[in-house]
Parts: C-alpha cells; structure tokens; sequence
C-alpha cells in the first residue's frame, strides 16, 4: 500500500481523512513496513466502513488487518444509537465470538518434556477436532435454550468447570441481553452436536512454552514464569454462529434500501440499532457469544481430563478468555461526553485498561490479558491493556498474525507431511486429522505476528506482557 | 480435444483472496455454471473426484436475482453438508424465473478417507458475481468463508 495515500499522525498511527461518502476519518496502526505490506484492499474496506450512518471517531485498522468481508479483518467501529448508528452482521463475521482462552497448567517445560508425546496423543484424543467431528453432548430444545442463554454458566451448571473459571472470561461467561428466540431452527441444528468440538481452519488447542518475559510487574499477577507450560484454546460459535452470521447477512443487505442505507459493499450489510431487525440480530449474536463461551467451556473441561490421565492432580486455571467477533454495547468517553456505544471488533480483541470497572480485581491494575494468537509453529502474545487504548481506538488491540498468503498458494507451496516433520525437528508436536489442511495453516503462510505485536505495544493499544511458543498443536 | 471445445466444456476453478478462498463455475448455462461453483466448493473441502454418490438430497432456492440465488444455493449445500455430514460429488441443477430446483449427490464424511481440509462456514457477498461472458459462457462465482 502506497504511504502517501496517509496523513502520518505519528510512528504507528495512519490517517485517512474523510473524503465522499466518509463520516468520520479512518485510521490504520502499522507501522512503514506493515502499511506498505498491507493489501490495497484493507483501504477500500476500512474507508467503506467509515461511511456507515452513526458511526463515532473514526473507523479503525489494527496492525494486522486483512482483506476481510466488508470490514476488514482487524477492523473496530463504534456506533451510537442517538445518531442512527447501526448494528452490521459483516461487522461482526461469520464466526461470532471466535476467542482464545489461556489456561495455566503449573507445570514448567522440564516437567512436560518426559510425558509431551503421552499428553499430545492424550489431547487429540479427547478434543474433537475438524469437520465431521461430533461432541459427546447432544442439545435438545431445553439444553439448547440453557446454553444460548448462559454461555459459560451454563456449561459449569452441566458440571464442566469450576465457578472460578468465570470471574476469567469476558462477561461473566455470560454475555447479557441474548435472545434465543431470535436464532433461527437451522443455526440450532447446526450445533446441536458440535458442543465442545474445535472446529477446523486456523482452530487449534496448543500446549505452549513461557519463552520471554516483557513486563516483570505484570508478568507475576498474570502467573507467568518463563519455562512454564499454558494451553490456549481457539475457537468459536461454531455452526450456529455462522448460520447465525449467514441468515442476518442476508436480511440486512435486503433490507438496507427500507432503512435508507447506502451500502458502498453488501458485505457492509446493516441496520439501525433501533429497528426491529438490528434488535433482533443483536438477541441472536448474543446468544451466539454465549454458545461460543459455552464450547470454550466444555473445551476445557475435556482439556483437564486429558490432561489429568497424563498428569494426575494438575489443576488448569484460567488466565483469561477474550473474543474476536463481537459487537458490545460498552461507556466511552468521546469529546468529554459519557457515551453508550456498540463496538464491533472484527477480528480484534477488547483490550480494557486499569481500572476499568468490567475487569476483575486481580486485573484492576494491569488491565485485561490480551491474548494473541499465533498460527501452528509461529509464537503467540500475552498483552495487558492500556488507559491510552481507550481513546486510541475504544480500548481494542490486534488479535493475531493475519494471513500472508492464500489457502490454495499454501496448500501448492507445501506439504502437510513435511510440514509436520519439520516442525516435529523443531520440537512441536502437530496432531491433525488433515494434512493439506495443516499445509493450508502452515506457519509461513501468516505474517510475523511478532511484527504486528510490537507495533501493538509501541502504538499503546496493549502492552507485551510474555511470548509464547508453541510445543504441542492439536488443529482442527 | 480441440481448444475451442475444451473452454467450452463446464469446468470450475478457485480464485484466491487473503484470508479465503474463491469458489468459480464456468459453463454454456447458467444452471450448468451453478453445478461447477458448487463442484468448486466441495473441492474447497477435499478432492470431489474420488467420491461415490451413495446419498442423494434435494434443494429448491428462490431469489430476486441470480447472485442472490448463487449465494442461497451455496449456503443451503454448505447447511446439508454441516446438518447431514455430507460431500457432494455431483450436482443436477435446473433453473427457470429465478427458482433453482437441484438434487446434489454425495457420500457421508470419513475423516480418515476424506482428509478434509477446512470446513465452510458460508458463501458471502464478497466478488459474487453471475455473468454471460462475451463467448457466451456463464460465470458463476464467490468468495466462501472458512
């Protein structure tokens, strides 16, 4: 991407200023050598959104945006409902509530070397991984209800986890204001036997290595120590998230003309938040967030009894649970004013800051663990979040590398058996039902996330806490 | 085969996009082009041309126009292959006033036969596009999310 399409505002920070259609600026944070790498596409995108009626400050590109749907993958925009602002389903994305959740295992990697081939056959064989794969839970009408309407809660109530995992994951476990009613038939029988399964593409469930520590202060209230072992799960909504995503992408591009929207790309499909379709698609993503907490839920619980054959008497805590797809009604202050406002994250994470009243006590004064993840073989983030965030871009920060290159360049370039040899010299277990799909994921198709995370931290819009490298890979 | 029958043969292809992948048919009909996106899509998943066509199921689709309907037809085969663990190795289509009618013939998933590399979450909007081209061919195409 040409650098002189910008105003530089500073190292890390690219304004578009309005121009047509554009309500407000649109803002991109890379740095020179990320902008000039990044598709000409993520402008197209990131401009289109800023033309959506009622959106507030500017719409916003983090380091590692990509051509996406309408927004652009690592895209953040805030609407306010006081001024016509709308609620859009391209926003939001197909896989609803895709996340990542880090558990600390008290292990360190001198006590997993001995048993990592036990644990990795272990884990692949209680997490159901990739298409075709089926959940051991099976909902009918009544649990289907439970769940949408109490994510995470719900799981626990079914005995899948202890009540402190909660005050661990964003919203309680819980995203309110879900409205089951609004989820369509078809989304329901989507999932009602994908409770607790991975899921395929760039999924995965990784046992992983503390290799660097940035933040000493922050480092030892997170509970990281170099050479301990983690876990991160991530995954989604699953079928009901993209059924969900699917019927109300449609509705909105439909009916834009009735609400008098001007949609420079379908995609961008939307409607005000206060008519009765943005209503009803807010009560159905809702209730998708909660599926997608549920199956991290129910992820963790299989996580801990394999592990548990493997290690007797380990305990996995939560370090935390964050969400990449959401729209969120959440206080900002714009101009000096209280505003409520619905923040779509596009492949971004919510990055709250200190003090943030949301946050639980222990995070009171470092701000939220923001958790980016790797691909398969590549390094993954531990960040905190900033005070600076909220007025950099609605306190929301980067959530991976982003794709460097196509699924079908990857899948002609490399070969998933070589692939899983190579990284096996490396150290790195990969277990897989598929190998041209893990030469679909493998790890030089995606950018460096360490490139993107650094401008992350430089820009302010999170802090480097700890690196994370992978040990064992179970991808869906 | 001369060249000029070889283009004019239904065939079907992928196109690239960053973080996807584009599913195209191409074919002397409309209903033909819409069977090659939809031999496109399963090929997104696994190599179609080894499956059997045990299972049959039948769709019917309506939309205002035809990339409405491109967009319906893709996103009912990716809820059949979801809800009944389905690959369709074959498609018969029939088109007329925006109303598509189709059987799709395939064969339940075997993760191990299979080796499927993705699944497929749904058919957007994004480079969806259903044309004649100037040789009179039809272009039926899309991005898919997986």
């Amino acid at each position: 991407m040409d650098t002189n399409q910008f105003n530089q505002r500073d190292e890390t920070c690219w304004e578009i200023r309005p121009t047509g259609a554009m309500r407000v600026p649109a803002i991109i944070y890379a740095d020179a050598q990320l902008l000039q790498e990044l598709d000409q596409k993520v402008y197209e995108q990131i401009t289109n959104v800023a033309t959506l009626p009622g959106i507030v400050e500017a719409a916003y590109a983090m380091p590692d945006a990509h051509w996406g749907y309408g927004f652009p993958i690592g895209g953040v925009a805030a609407f306010d409902p006081e001024q016509g602002g709308v609620v859009s389903a391209g926003g939001v994305g197909f896989d609803i509530s895709c996340g990542v959740r880090t558990l600390h295992t008290g292990l360190n990697i001198a006590e997993l070397r001995p048993r990592k081939q036990a644990l990795a056959d272990a884990l692949y064989r209680t997490v159901p991984a990739g298409v075709g794969s089926r959940g051991k839970i099976h909902l009918n009408h009544k649990s289907m209800q439970g769940m949408l309407t109490g994510g995470a809660q719900w799981a626990l109530d079914q005995g899948f986890g202890d009540e402190q995992d909660l005050e661990r994951i964003e919203e309680h476990g819980c995203m309110a204001g879900a409205e089951p009613h609004y989820v369509s038939p078809r989304a329901r029988e989507r999932q009602k036997d994908e409770m607790g399964t991975l899921g395929s593409g760039n999924h995965y469930l990784e046992v992983q290595r503390v290799t660097e520590i940035f933040d000493q202060t922050v480092a030892n209230i997170f509970g990281l120590r170099v050479d301990d072992v983690v876990m991160s799960i991530h995954c989604g909504s699953r079928g009901l998230g993209h059924q969900i995503g699917t019927e109300f992408l449609k509705d909105m591009a439909m009916s834009a003309a009735q609400y008098n929207i001007v949609l420079p790309d379908r995609e961008l499909a939307c409607a005000p938040l206060t008519s009765p379709l943005g209503k009803h698609y807010l009560g159905a993503m809702r209730a998708a967030i909660n599926c997608a907490l549920a199956n991290r839920q129910i992820i963790t619980h299989l996580t801990r009894q394999a592990v548990a054959g493997v290690f007797p008497g380990i305990q996995l805590d939560l370090l935390y649970d964050v969400s990449h797809n959401t729209c969120k009604l959440e206080q900002h202050t714009v101009n000096g004013q209280q505003k409520n406002l619905f923040v779509h994250r596009k492949g971004a994470t919510r990055a709250f800051g200190p003090g943030h009243p949301d946050l639980p006590a222990v995070f009171k004064d470092t701000g939220q663990p923001v958790l980016i993840g790797g691909s398969m073989g590549t390094s993954s983030y531990v960040l905190c979040g900033t005070k600076a965030c909220e007025q950099l871009a609605f306190s929301s920060a980067c959530h991976g590398a982003g794709r460097a290159m196509s699924r079908s360049q990857a899948s002609k370039r490399w070969q998933g058996k070589t692939l899983v040899d190579a990284l096996a010299a490396q150290g790195i277990i990969i277990r897989s039902p598929s190998l041209r799909g893990v030469a679909e994921e493998a790890p030089a198709a995606y950018k460096d996330v360490s490139a993107v995370v650094d401008v992350a931290d430089r820009a302010g819009l999170a802090r480097k806490v700890a690196k994370l490298e992978p040990v064992i890979c179970i991808k869906g | 085969m001369p060249l000029n029958n070889q283009l004019l043969t239904p065939h079907w292809e992928h196109f690239e996009h960053d973080a996807d992948i584009g599913i195209r048919g191409i074919a002397p009909t409309l209903a033909q082009a819409f069977e090659q996106a939809a031999v496109a899509m399963t090929a997104v998943m696994t190599n179609p041309e080894p499956l059997t066509e045990s299972n049959a199921v039948v769709i019917t689709c309506n939309a205002s126009d035809n990339e409405l309907l491109l967009m319906d037809w893709i996103n009912e085969l990716i809820y059949q292959t979801a809800v009944h663990h389905l690959l369709f190795k074959r498609y018969q289509v029939e088109i007329a006033d925006s109303k598509l009618s189709a059987i799709a013939f395939g064969e339940t998933v075997d993760r191990q036969k299979h080796q499927i590399a993705v699944e497929i979450k749904g058919a957007t909007f994004t480079e969806l596009h259903v044309y004649q081209q100037p040789d009179g061919m039809w272009v039926a195409q899309c991005v898919v999310d997986v």
